[in-house]
């Protein structure tokens, strides 16, 4: 029996001024899916999330959170939804403790669910410290902890490893694989990095210029891509990652 | 209990509170500022001090006397009147003469002679603002009639050339001085920087800390979760107008140990007043806010608003000095209405009756801009 998807995206356009940031986007998430969002800068990824978020609204086309449009439903959704957005900051002068606190009461939630989350990002040892003098590592844990507070049903992470090291991105995608094993919430992450991609998600959607390039499992889009390629004379073999399969579909690397 | 604690406008008002006390910045500007600034200024215009005039003599010689020149009228006077001659370190010579007056102050004269250019230089610096020149015995006087300094020096000084026994002898005018509660700079200064506070306590405190929150995401965030949108706006509200008690409070409390400032009319009349007035500025300030996520066009729309009142609404100054025609339109300003009337219930002792009206002006300029605001309101 199929599965009924938690995020239905029919035939979503949405443009800003002159810019046509999504052109017909079609996607589907079921629950418990991991999805990634993968392009470059500009590829509309943001935009497909905000939308999705229902901070933007679609020019045309239709979006359905469990099978509900966002129009009458928006209580019902802000409470199952958890989300981190690009480069948000937090109240500086506030603790991680008191940060968590604040968004806990938002979902009615208290001091406990807090304590929960702030072992789960592994950000106990710094519960007395302010905001301001986290690093950008425990900066997008803090996020994170926010994000998971409501046991999303549905978790929209934009960038959450952008401008992390290696060390503080290996943490992130502990969190989050932890997060897949309890088999609990539907995952849309947007991210430029392909190893990101790889390792978390289990659905892949390449998209660049506001439109779906490829989508499918890893496996489906290497797979796919060597057998597309392979009428082409300059064939070289199938493409080993997402990096080569970017190259071949668009010819330039992801993070151009 | 626990009820309240997990509740979210109390965690929201907890969040503004704490953000609100750990910045030194917020204490000092909010608090120390405003105490400074009535002790200087009413150290300055309560306690009547020696004043040092400084005037320019045109031409050469008028200092000093030598063979070959004739006797000045301003040099014969500076000499008969016994002005000390001095020389300062770059050689340059001055006359001092001191007219004492223990009831007005006294005033010390130090008259130096220029050329019209030097003058005219330290006219614009503000050092001298009297310039004097003789032609056939004849004293002009060179001021800028509008400058009250300059109008006094002038009047001062021509009543000392006409009878200079006034250096030795007491002013037979009858001078009794006013210093009685009330009547005081001190008295009117204090209501007027206790209301500029709540005006830019709530233009800065609501207007900026919404638009910065804007320009950080953070309203994005929150919006994105179930929390309530008017809680957050009450919240902010509630602990800015609550540290705008304080603020005043603690000024009161120092003008009244410094300078024996009393609340000569109702108290329950200045809270109520007080409240209304903040609720103007606060809905004045979500307005204001209420669109743009740029921190540098939230300073422009903030001083934009808060600068004319600043000096027109009669904050330090009375503003009947201002043409007659602008002054009906002056006193509807917000900040002139709530420093009106605050100094109303301080030094003429009014009450409910006479503050009732403008209150509700300022509660219904309030609700108005908060309404507005409300519906233009940009969460992202």
């Amino acid at each position: 029996m199929k599965q009924e998807a938690v995020i239905q995206v029919k035939n979503v356009h949405k443009s800003f001024k002159s810019v046509h940031a999504v052109k017909g986007i079609n996607l589907e998430i079921l629950p418990s899916q991991f999805l990634a969002l993968l392009g470059p800068n500009g590829a509309g990824k943001t935009t497909l999330v905000e939308m999705i978020e229902g901070i933007q609204k679609p020019d045309s086309g239709e979006i359905l959170i469990t099978g509900k449009p966002w129009k009458g439903n928006e209580k019902e959704f802000r409470r199952i939804i958890g989300l981190s957005l690009q480069e948000t900051r937090f109240i500086d002068k506030l603790r991680v403790f008191e940060t968590l606190r604040l968004f806990a009461s938002f979902f009615s939630l208290g001091a406990e669910r807090c304590e929960e989350v702030m072992s789960l990002v592994g950000l106990e040892e710094k519960r007395q410290a302010y905001v301001v003098n986290l690093s950008g590592g425990q900066r997008q844990k803090l996020a994170l902890g926010v994000a998971l507070l409501n046991k999303p049903k549905i978790l929209l992470l934009d960038e959450p490893t952008t401008g992390l090291d290696p060390q503080a991105r290996r943490e992130v995608w502990m969190i989050l694989k932890k997060l897949k094993d309890a088999s609990f919430t539907s995952l849309i992450l947007t991210t430029h990095y392909m190893e990101e991609a790889e390792q978390l998600c289990d659905y892949i959607v390449i998209m660049d210029h506001g439109t779906i390039l490829k989508e499918g499992t890893l496996h489906d889009l290497l797979g796919k891509s060597s057998a597309d390629i392979e009428e082409k004379e300059e064939y070289r073999g199938p493409p080993r990652n997402l990096d080569e399969v970017f190259i071949e579909l668009t010819g330039r690397h992801l993070n151009e | 209990m626990n009820d309240l604690k997990n509740s979210q406008l109390w965690q929201l008002i907890l969040a503004n509170a704490r953000e609100l006390l750990r910045e030194p910045a917020v204490l000092f500007w909010g608090i120390g500022f405003p105490i400074l600034m009535s002790l200087g200024l009413g150290v300055a215009f309560t306690k009547k001090k020696d004043v040092t005039v400084m005037v320019a003599v045109i031409g050469r010689n008028h200092l000093v006397h030598t063979l070959a020149d004739s006797v000045s009228v301003i040099q014969s006077f500076l000499q008969n009147n016994r002005a000390v001659l001095k020389v300062g370190k770059d050689g340059s010579l001055s006359r001092e003469l001191t007219v004492p007056d223990e009831k007005l102050g006294g005033t010390n004269y130090i008259f130096r002679d220029l050329s019209w250019k030097t003058a005219m230089v330290m006219l614009k610096r503000g050092n001298l603002n009297l310039v004097m020149d003789e032609a056939q015995g004849l004293i002009q006087y060179h001021f800028d009639p509008m400058n009250p300094d300059a109008q006094l020096t002038y009047l001062k000084f021509s009543k000392l050339m006409q009878d200079p026994e006034l250096i030795i002898r007491p002013s037979e005018t009858e001078i009794q001085p006013l210093d009685v509660t009330g009547s005081r700079y001190i008295d009117f200064l204090v209501p007027g920087l206790i209301c500029m506070g709540v005006m830019m306590s709530c233009m800065w405190g609501v207007s900026y800390e919404i638009i910065e929150k804007r320009s950080k995401k953070l309203l994005r965030r929150m919006i994105a979760t179930p929390m309530k949108r008017s809680n957050f706006l009450v919240a902010l509200i509630t602990v800015r107008i609550a540290m705008n008690f304080v603020e005043s409070g603690l000024l009161f409390l120092f003008a009244w140990l410094v300078f024996h400032i009393t609340i000569q009319g109702s108290v329950p009349a200045l809270i109520l007043f007080f409240i209304s007035g903040n609720i103007a500025f606060a809905g004045i300030a979500v307005f204001l806010s209420c669109n743009t996520a740029k921190t540098e066009i939230g300073n422009g729309l903030i001083n934009l608003v808060s600068m004319p009142m600043m000096v027109l609404s009669g904050i330090f100054f009375s503003y009947h000095n201002f043409p007659g025609w602008s002054i009906p339109a002056i006193q509807k300003f917000p900040l002139t209405m709530m420093a009106d009337g605050v100094r109303s219930i301080f030094i003429e002792g009014a009450g409910f009756g006479e503050i009732m009206l403008p209150a509700v002006i300022m509660l219904a300029t309030g609700v108005v801009f908060f309404t507005a605001g409300l519906k233009l309101f940009k969460w992202h």
